[in-house]
């Protein structure tokens, strides 16, 4: 019996040290910064939810989805403040809307599920329009290009894909739309299959094929960080928009920020946007053609899709 | 050696936001781990009385709860409740509601295999003495029972702390979640930035993990 008693006061004891531990760290935990906090949503009816633009500046604040960690489009500096391409465009969102901003970080896969369920106003993540995305979203006026590129070497630069020496392998990352459109419109194009990023850098210092195809934002920065490399073809393939989404059916939304995309084209403000957030990672070269101004693209098939979007609202 | 870019650490406010990240990754797991064990011992206990409907129940819950992903939990309560429902949880009350489910699932199923390793004779011996069924629970299998418990339920609670990560994928910015942006933002000045930081969230973590396993042992040694 005496020595079930023991027991049981050490017990005790251990719990309370569980519980004075859990106390003290639950302390040290609520200064951290970019937790969601979303508020006052409200029921559409048709299953999506969303705020409208009037609610959205009652409640004083818009919660804007962006990436934290791309570096240079939506990322974190050293301070904890949101900075990159999107951002600067969500400042001024904020600024012209007069509201608050609260950022919310997102990830590629979970983008269309934070507008569906409303518990972000809008999403500026880098988002590609895709008629598959299409459906599940908004997508307003788009404000950037991105298409393919391919990148090599400066001793022997390749300019095209048409004639091409069946011995030459050409690099790409699996997975990626480079893989994808290779396989698909140049099948007789031997691919050199890389899983990272790191691995297929290697693989074009070392020679291993004459040429990488990968997104041209990724080829132009690269191009631009490593001296003796060119991109021979800068924009390869179908010419995709990056815009911003809202949720299915906010129109009011939607049409102020096709509304606001189009004033700012007037003050060249993407322009402006490039030369403070991507300027250094892709040089003066490539503005025009990444940029997209007053969300009017140059090739039709972007402009078609975006208008459809536009159209579906 | 190699350069690992650890001076990125130094820069700004990374250090502290690497700190408040681990701020938060623990304060979901300790507020999920005070409130799953209790309630995962009570299960447990209940799920070895002889109540067949009871019995089922609890089941259920248990295999689908350990049969789900923690990331389908995480994408169903934080963006499933909202269809649903309409309820608008933030992502860190969402990240508690499936750590604390999770936890008391697998707690009780670790009680229920504690209780159920205790011979017969025990509460024979016990009933022999004249002890009544709440003095049998208290005198005898309790003490008995948590000494099993002590190895599984720290094994539990430090695979909550580390299941935290999970959360970024809800927009919870914990401490995995900072180290990425801050490889990210340093990406073209200190490209081999990810092995240092890396290495700091490992640091942070075993920091975080390594007093709960002290306490174990000391625990164990005390109760043997």
């Amino acid at each position: 019996m005496k020595q079930s008693k023991i027991t049981r006061r050490s017990f005790l004891l251990g719990l309370g040290a569980v519980s004075a531990a859990a106390v003290l760290s639950a302390c040290g935990g609520s200064s951290a910064s970019g937790s969601t906090a979303v508020s006052g949503t409200t029921a559409s009816g048709s299953g999506v939810v969303y705020r409208t633009l009037d609610e959205i500046k009652a409640a004083g604040t818009i919660n804007i989805g962006v990436f934290s960690d791309k570096n240079p489009f939506g990322y974190v500096d050293e301070n904890g403040e949101y900075q990159g391409y999107d951002i600067y465009f969500g400042n001024r969102i904020g600024e012209d809307l007069g509201v608050e901003i609260n950022y919310v970080s997102t990830e590629a896969a979970n983008r269309i599920e934070y507008l569906q369920t409303g518990k972000v106003d809008v999403i500026l993540a880098n988002f590609t329009v895709t008629p598959e995305r299409a459906e599940e979203v908004d997508f307003a006026l788009p404000y950037m290009n991105v298409a393919l590129g391919v990148i090599s070497p400066e001793s022997n630069v390749i300019t095209s894909l048409d004639n091409w020496n069946a011995g030459d392998q050409m690099i790409v990352i699996s997975g990626t739309t480079a893989e994808t459109y290779l396989t698909k419109n140049y099948p007789d194009i031997p691919l050199q299959k890389y899983d990272s990023y790191a691995t297929a850098k290697n693989a074009l210092e070392n020679g291993n094929g004459v040429a990488w195809a990968n997104d041209n934002t990724e080829v132009i920065a690269f191009a631009n960080q490593n001296p003796g490399y060119t991109v021979g073809i800068p924009s390869l393939g179908s010419a995709d928009t990056i815009a911003p989404a809202v949720s299915k059916g906010n129109t009011t939304v939607l049409d102020w920020l096709n509304e606001e995309i189009r004033a700012l084209g007037e003050e060249n403000f993407f322009h402006k946007d490039y030369e403070a957030t991507l300027v250094d990672t892709y040089g003066a070269d490539y503005e025009d053609e990444l940029v997209v101004e007053g969300g009017e693209v140059a090739g039709e098939a972007a402009s078609e899709a975006a208008a459809s979007s536009a159209a579906a609202q | 050696m190699p350069d690992l870019g650890l001076e990125v650490l130094f820069k700004g406010k990374n250090m502290i936001r690497l700190l408040g990240g681990l701020g938060v990754a623990l304060k979901i797991s300790a507020t999920a781990v005070l409130i799953s064990l209790p309630v995962g011992i009570l299960l447990g206990v209940l799920m070895t009385l002889r109540n067949p409907l009871l019995k089922a129940v609890l089941r259920l819950y248990l295999e689908f709860i350990r049969i789900m992903p923690q990331m389908v939990l995480l994408f169903l309560v934080y963006f499933g409740s909202t269809r649903a429902f309409g309820w608008d949880l933030s992502g860190e009350t969402a990240s508690i509601i499936v750590f604390v489910l999770w936890g008391a699932a697998e707690m009780s199923d670790l009680v229920r295999g504690a209780l159920i390793a205790i011979p017969r004779h025990q509460y024979e011996s016990s009933a022999a003495l004249g002890m009544s069924r709440m003095q049998t629970y208290w005198y005898i299998i309790i003490p008995q029972t948590v000494r099993r418990l002590i190895p599984l339920s720290i094994n539990l609670i430090t695979r909550m702390i580390k299941t935290t990560s999970l959360v970024l994928m809800i927009g919870v910015v914990e401490v995995l979640k900072v180290s990425q942006q801050i490889i990210e933002a340093n990406r073209t000045a200190s490209p081999n930035a990810a092995f240092g930081i890396y290495l700091t969230v490992f640091v942070l973590y075993f920091f975080a993990c390594w007093p709960i396993s002290l306490l174990a042992s000391y625990l164990e040694k005390k109760w043997k």
